[in-house]
């Protein structure tokens, strides 16, 4: 398989750092779902084989972790947290909002593959909440409203 | 990124270098950077340990065990090597302290890291980031690289003849690898299940070397002990609880944020002065003193000093600093709910306890909350929580058991009311089941 010349500078760079070749798989993992958009077949066999570990070893590692899926979503990935702090900041509006513009449930891609929408828990962003992010981006002190607009912006980026 | 907020009795030493740029390495040199570390190499393994132990500097991940102490129990021969293990998997609910620490200040936690190496004779760290804040992790990246470049780490650092080598490290998404043992596995690359103890960590942990583990803030304070003394960091705080630590304030409040206040600070002041009070004219409820799994304090307990051994004795913890504070508009019930639904989502389902009683004790609350509540439920999550308590291998269980003990004994009365059917007197949506399972 191939992977960006990032990926594969890291990757080697970081078998350098350990005494175990599989204590790599975790962070490796979530670079490869990056490029991929999920963790394919494909994808779970090259790790496997690339770490001289057996593709069981590696799908029971994969299904501990809450960020990594071995099913494709969509190209962004909204991840409203529901935890304490942002439920009293108002989060369960914000999530209503962002399922009804979405029109998906938790977990679900809208048809054309271009959001994913998920309940995520704590995010670390209690002192700013409500919270989300998409993908890797925070996005903070929201309202329905607000992260509304806030799509729009990323569907502005995909039709431009 | 994330807003910084301060306050005039705010007393900055780990915050001291936010919002100053010091991320950039040039930056961090003009502002004492790396001073530490020379300060350290000279002092060698038992002096660092004497400031640390001097300091009364208690982890900030959550336990609040001395960190002196905790050094100190490293043996000094081993037969593998030993490691320094920084934890920066933050996801305690109600904690957002690492995110800014990483974010302004990622080369203090090197250089507590490097302090931590020298005092235990080690000559790796690691620092793991959660996967979530992936920005962290490439600004962790950049200071390392920049680190190295400088020849701050790598051989003979600072011409002492000492090696010392930190590299970063990343998660994917999985509160329970904030535990120490689960912490080790992951970066092992494994499924972040628990260890059994003893032995502990300082004896048997990565690879099976010895290994100190930290939270990111515990070492961001480390530099600042090393070059202000353990006197004078002890001085801070009050006795045994040395000090300065950051309080993320969170929820009903009228000014949210991380504010950085000395141990022993009152929980009262800290509500009604540091954070604006609570928002919108309302009446304080009830405040999780330490993140979700600390025991809930009503208002009435709130005139406490905010310390280990203080809230301790008011029957709570200090925990991670998450202070979350509620209004008299929240209903109980719902919020024990989402922390169960919490717990139940991260228990790694080794021990039975902590599986089966965070499943059922989700299970009743959601039934309960939504209206299907019976009289013995009341007493049964009592029970189911009182025997998970200190029953698993590690203290996820008790995590989610120490709220529910303190949430039914304290607001039975609202539990109370929500029997019979009747809807929840907080919340005209309440028969709808707010969040998926």
């Amino acid at each position: 398989m191939r992977f960006s010349d990032t990926f594969e500078r890291r990757f080697t760079e970081m078998l350098g750092h350990y005494p175990t070749r599989r204590s790599v798989l975790v962070p490796t993992l979530l670079y490869m779902q990056d490029e991929l958009g999920y963790l394919s077949d494909e994808a779970i066999r090259e790790i496997a084989q690339r770490l001289e570990l057996n593709e069981l070893e590696v799908r029971n590692v994969i299904s501990y972790y809450s960020m990594l899926t071995t099913k494709p979503r969509g190209k962004y990935n909204v991840q409203v947290c529901r935890n304490i702090s942002c439920m009293l900041c108002g989060a369960d509006d914000v999530i209503a909002g962002v399922k009804k513009r979405l029109g998906v449930g938790h977990k679900g891609t809208t048809a054309d593959g271009m959001f994913s929408f998920e309940e995520v828990e704590c995010i670390g962003a209690c002192s700013w909440a409500p919270a989300m992010q998409v993908n890797y981006d925070f996005h903070e002190k929201l309202t329905a409203e607000k992260a509304d607009k806030i799509l729009d912006g990323y569907k502005m980026k995909e039709t431009q | 990124m994330a807003d910084l907020v301060s306050h005039p009795d705010e007393v900055k030493v780990v915050s001291r270098r936010f919002g100053q740029g010091a991320a950039n390495l040039d930056r961090y040199l003009e502002l004492d950077g790396y001073k530490a570390v020379q300060k350290a190499l000279s002092l060698g393994a038992d002096g660092i340990i004497n400031e640390m132990k001097a300091s009364n500097l208690r982890g900030r991940g959550g336990a609040g065990f001395p960190t002196g102490m905790k050094w100190s129990f490293v043996p000094k021969q081993a037969p593998k090597p030993k490691y320094v293990l920084c934890n920066g998997d933050e996801s305690e609910p109600g904690t957002c302290k690492d995110r800014l620490i990483l974010e302004h200040d990622p080369h203090s936690v090197i250089e507590g890291v490097v302090v931590a190496g020298i005092a235990v004779g080690s000559h790796t760290g690691y620092i793991y980031i959660r996967g979530e804040y992936r920005y962290l992790s490439e600004i962790m990246q950049k200071a390392l690289a920049d680190a190295y470049a400088r020849g701050f780490l790598g051989k003979n650092i600072f011409g002492s003849g000492y090696d010392f080598d930190v590299y970063w490290h990343g998660g994917a998404g999985a509160y329970e690898v904030g535990e120490e043992s689960a912490l080790m596995e992951s970066l092992e690359g494994k499924r972040g299940v628990p260890r059994i103890r003893p032995p502990f960590p300082a004896v048997v942990g990565l690879w099976g070397g010895p290994t100190v583990i930290n939270n990111v803030e515990t070492l961001a304070s480390v530099p600042h002990i090393m070059l202000g003394g353990g006197e004078w960091y002890a001085s801070l705080g009050t006795p045994k609880n040395g000090g300065t630590r950051l309080f993320c304030l969170s929820g009903h409040v009228a000014k949210p944020g991380v504010y950085e206040l000395p141990l022993g600070y009152n929980l009262k002041k800290m509500i009604f002065e540091v954070a604006g009070g609570i928002r919108g004219g309302n009446k304080l409820k009830a405040v999780t003193p330490g993140g979700s799994s600390t025991p809930v304090l009503k208002a009435e307990e709130c005139d406490v000093g905010m310390d280990f051994d203080q809230l301790m004795k008011a029957g709570s913890m200090l925990g991670s600093g998450g202070v979350v504070v509620l209004d008299d508009t929240t209903c109980m019930v719902k919020y024990l709910q989402r922390i169960m639904m919490f717990y139940q989502h991260e228990s790694c389902g080794w021990c039975i306890p902590c599986r089966e009683g965070t499943d059922w004790l989700k299970k009743t609350l959601n039934r309960f909350h939504a209206g299907g509540g019976v009289e013995k439920d009341i007493g049964n999550i009592q029970y189911l929580a009182e025997n998970m308590l200190g029953r698993t291998f590690c203290p996820l269980g008790d995590a989610a058991a120490m709220p529910a003990i303190s949430i039914v004994k304290k607001y039975r009365q609202e539990f109370e009311d929500h029997l019979n059917g009747r809807p929840c007197p907080f919340d005209a949506k309440a028969a709808e089941v707010a969040v998926p399972a």
